[in-house]
C-alpha cells in the first residue's frame, strides 16, 4: 500500500510539560467506551483540560497562541500506561501531527508511528531550550525533520533520536505495515507450519 | 520449532532469543521483523476498530483458530442484566459478539462460566503456553509471561494486523535479567516485589527491553504469583516480561482445557523445557535483588513508581533532586498527602480488591485467610472482584465469598471493574481507594480527582478493616497462622 512518505512536520508547537503523562491523562477510559475512533478529539487531554462543570482549566492545547499547533512538545515517557490506540488517534484527531518528548512509552511509539505520526525524542538540555524559547514565544513554527534527524526552531537546530526502523517506515511511506506484512503470507503460512500448526 | 536446527546455532540463547526465532518470519525493509504471533487475544474496547479497519481493506481473518475472545473491560460487575444500562457498553459486546460469530473465533461470553479479564482467561483455559508468542490490544497482556511465553500489548491497527495476517511487525527488545534471591520476609508477597522492583528502576527504566525474572524468589513463587510480577512489566516501561517454564509451570497447565493431552503432552513439555534461558546466555543487563530488602510496598503518587514502604514517610518537595521536584509536587497535590508524613493511617474510602494483577485463587485464599471474622470499618466501600468466573465459582464452592461478605465486602460478578472504570464501578470525587490493581494515574478509576494507592490484596484487606492505610502485619498479627 503506497503511503506519502513522512519526511517532514513543519507547524506551531505547543509545550504540554511533565515526564510521565499517561494515556488516562491522554485519553481518560471513559472516551473508549465507542466502537470507532471517529469521536476522540473531544475527549483529548480531557481531565485535564475541563473542570467538573466543563469550565476550561487553562491547558496549554487551550490557549489562544497555541491554537492551530500541530507539534507537541512534552517531558519523557510519554504515552505510558495503556495500549490504547485510542490515545494517538485522538492526537492525530484533534490535528497533532508529530510528538517531540524526552522518550516515548514503546506501544505508545509504536502506535503512533503506524499513524504516520513521527516521534522524536530530544536529549534533557535541548528539551530545556526550546521550551524556554516556547515560554517566550508561544506558537513558535517548528519544523521535525525526519530525515534529518533534527528539529528547527527560530534559527535553532537541535539533534534528535528517531529509532531507525521508525524512521525508514515514515521517509518510505511505509509506516502503516498492513501491506508488507500481507505480502509476507506465504512465508507466514510456512513459518505456521513449522511452528505446528495445522492449515486449514 | 525446529530444534534440531537450533541447536546447531553456536552458543548458549536466551528464551526471547528461541522464541524470536521461531516466530521471525523475516526482516521488513524498515528493519522490523515480521514476528508470527501463536495467540492472539481479543476484547470489546480494542478489537471493533480493528474489524472495521479489515473490512475497509476487504481482508478476512487469516486464522481464526488462532484468536481468541473474552468481554471484560466494559461488563457490570454488580448485575449480568441486559440490555446494559450503559447503551454505550452495550453497543460494545454486541459488537464483540457480531465480530466473533462473524469470523468463526472463539468467545468466552458471560453465559460460558469461563468468563473473565482476558489475561485470566488464557492460563486458565491452558491458551497461554510456553514458548508462544502472544498478542493483545491490553498493555497487560504481559501477564502471560509468566508462562515462558513472549506476550505484547498492541495497538487496534497492530489487532487489525494480526487478524490479517497473524503476525506484527516488531523489533526485538534488549533483555534484562532480573534475579530476586532469597525468602521474602512474612508478609511480602509478589505484589511488593513487583512494586519494589519499578520503584527501583523507574517507570522508564524498562524502555527498550523485555524482563526476564529470574533467581530463587521468583523460582519459588507460583504461576498465579509469577502472573502478579509479569502483569506490572508494563508499568515498568518495559515492552514484556517473563519467566523461565520450569515443573510449576508444567504442573500449573496439566489437564486444562486446551492443554496439550496425552503423548502430545510429553512433547510439548519437552519442548517447553527447551525454550529456557541456557545457562550462560546474553543479557543486556543484569539487576539482583535481594527478596529480604523487599518491604511491604504502597504507592503514594501517580505513577507506580512513585512507591514507598508501609512505614515510610511520604518524600517531600525538598528533599528531592531538582530534576523530580516538579513531578512530586504534583503527586502530592493530586494525592492530597503532605509530604514528610507517614503514608500508615491516611484514610481510605474504598477498598478495591481486583483486576488482572491480583484477583486470582490464591490471592482470595489468603486474604480470606486474614479477613475471617473481620469487619469492614465504617464509611468504607469494599468491593472484591473475581478476576474470572471460574475464580468466582470455585470461592463460591469453598465459601470464600461468605468470608468476604460477612466482612461487608460487596461480592461481584467477574471482570476489569474499578481497575479502570469503564464498567459503573468508579471512585467519585476526591475518594481515596486503597487497590490491589495496578496503576496510579490520575483519574485511573473513574473520578479525574480520584485517588488511588497500590498495594498488595492482604494489604488491601489490611486498609479495608481499619479504614486507614495500614501494616497489614500489624492489623492480622494476633491471628494465628497470619501474616505476620
Amino acid at each position: 500500500m503506497a503511503l506519502p512518505p513522512v519526511e517532514r512536520v513543519v507547524g506551531r508547537a505547543v509545550l504540554i510539560p511533565g515526564d510521565d503523562i499517561d494515556t488516562d491523562r491522554i485519553i481518560p477510559a471513559r472516551f473508549l467506551k465507542a466502537i470507532t475512533f471517529d469521536d476522540l478529539a473531544a475527549g483529548l487531554f480531557h481531565d485535564e483540560r475541563f473542570g467538573p462543570d466543563g469550565e476550561l482549566k487553562g491547558h496549554p492545547i487551550d490557549l489562544p497562541e497555541n491554537q492551530g499547533a500541530s507539534v507537541i512538545v512534552t517531558g519523557a515517557n510519554f504515552g505510558c500506561g495503556s495500549s490504547r490506540e485510542h490515545a494517538p488517534q485522538a492526537l492525530k484527531r484533534a490535528g497533532f501531527e508529530a510528538i517531540i518528548a524526552g522518550s516515548f512509552a514503546e506501544i505508545f511509539f509504536g502506535n503512533a508511528t503506524t499513524l504516520g505520526m513521527p516521534c522524536v525524542a530530544m536529549e534533557e538540555d535541548d528539551r530545556r531550550d526550546l521550551s524556554a524559547l516556547l515560554r517566550d514565544q508561544p506558537g513558535t513554527q517548528v519544523t521535525v525533520d525526519v530525515a534529518r534527524r533534527e528539529v528547527r526552531a527560530s534559527e535553532r537546530t537541535y539533534r534528535v533520536q528517531i529509532r531507525d526502523t521508525a524512521r525508514e517506515a515514515l521517509l518510505t511511506g511505509r509506516w502503516d505495515p498492513i501491506g508488507e506484512l500481507l505480502e509476507g503470507m506465504p512465508q507466514v503460512r510456512a513459518t505456521a507450519a513449522a511452528l505446528g500448526w495445522a492449515q486449514d | 520449532m525446529n530444534v534440531a536446527k537450533e541447536a546447531m546455532e553456536a552458543g548458549p540463547r536466551s528464551l526471547l532469543d528461541k522464541v524470536w526465532a521461531s516466530h521471525k518470519v523475516r526482516e521488513l525493509r524498515s528493519g522490523q521483523d515480521q514476528l508470527f504471533i501463536d495467540t492472539h487475544l481479543i476484547h470489546e474496547v480494542t478489537s471493533p476498530q480493528a474489524f472495521d479497519m479489515l473490512a475497509e481493506l476487504g481482508l478476512e481473518v487469516a486464522m481464526p483458530e488462532r484468536t481468541f475472545g473474552t468481554v471484560d473491560h466494559i461488563v457490570p460487575t454488580h448485575t449480568r442484566i441486559e440490555p446494559y444500562e450503559d447503551p454505550l457498553a452495550d453497543a460494545m459486546i454486541k459488537a464483540l459478539r457480531r465480530n466473533v460469530a462473524a469470523n468463526d473465533i472463539t468467545f468466552f461470553d458471560v453465559g460460558s462460566g469461563r468468563q473473565g479479564i482476558v489475561h485470566m482467561v488464557g492460563p486458565e483455559q491452558g491458551i497461554t503456553q510456553p514458548g508462544s508468542t502472544i498478542a493483545c490490544g491490553d498493555s497487560h497482556t504481559s501477564t502471560h509471561g509468566a508462562f515462558g511465553a513472549i506476550a505484547f500489548g498492541i495497538g487496534t491497527s497492530q489487532v487489525r494486523d494480526v487478524l490479517a495476517t497473524q503476525t506484527i511487525a516488531m523489533s526485538k527488545p534488549k533483555l534484562r535479567r532480573i534475579e530476586v534471591n532469597g525468602e521474602l520476609r512474612p508478609g511480602v508477597y509478589a505484589k511488593d516485589v513487583i512494586l519494589h522492583i519499578i520503584r527501583t528502576l523507574g517507570v522508564k527504566g524498562g524502555i527498550g527491553y523485555a524482563y526476564e525474572y529470574a533467581g530463587s524468589t521468583i523460582e519459588a513463587m507460583n504461576m498465579e504469583e509469577r502472573m502478579t510480577i509479569c502483569n506490572m512489566s508494563i508499568e515498568g516501561g518495559a515492552r514484556c516480561g517473563y519467566v523461565n517454564p520450569d515443573r510449576t509451570t508444567f504442573d500449573y497447565l496439566e489437564g486444562r482445557p486446551y492443554s496439550p493431552k496425552g503423548a502430545e503432552w510429553n512433547a510439548a513439555v519437552e519442548t517447553w523445557r527447551a525454550v529456557a534461558s541456557d545457562p550462560g546466555c546474553h543479557y543486556d543487563d543484569v539487576v539482583v535483588i535481594d527478596a529480604a530488602d523487599v518491604p511491604p510496598t504502597v504507592t503514594w503518587g501517580i505513577n507506580p513508581g512513585q512507591a514507598i514502604a508501609i512505614d515510610e514517610l511520604v518524600p517531600t518537595v525538598e528533599g528531592a533532586p531538582e530534576s523530580e521536584r516538579a513531578a512530586i509536587a504534583e503527586a502530592l497535590a493530586h494525592m492530597k498527602l503532605q509530604g514528610g508524613a507517614p503514608i500508615e493511617g491516611t484514610r481510605i474510602d474504598v477498598a478495591f480488591f481486583g483486576s488482572c494483577t491480583n484477583a486470582r485463587m490464591s490471592d482470595f485464599i489468603e486474604v480470606a485467610r486474614v479477613l475471617e471474622g473481620r469487619r469492614v470499618a465504617p464509611g468504607v466501600q469494599a468491593i472484591a472482584v473475581p478476576g474470572s468466573q471460574l475464580v468466582k465459582s470455585e470461592c463460591e464452592r469453598l465459601g470464600i465469598d461468605r468470608v468476604f461478605k460477612e466482612a461487608g465486602f460487596e461480592w461481584r460478578d467477574a471482570g476489569c471493574s474499578m481497575c479502570l472504570a469503564m464498567n459503573p464501578d468508579k471512585l467519585v470525587g476526591d475518594q481515596l481507594c486503597a487497590s490491589s490493581s495496578n496503576r496510579n494515574f490520575k483519574g485511573r478509576q473513574g473520578s479525574p480527582t480520584g485517588r488511588t494507592v497500590l498495594m498488595s490484596p492482604v494489604m488491601v484487606a489490611a486498609a479495608a478493616v481499619t479504614g486507614v492505610i495500614s501494616d497489614a502485619r500489624q492489623v492480622f498479627v494476633q491471628r494465628e497462622g497470619a501474616v505476620a
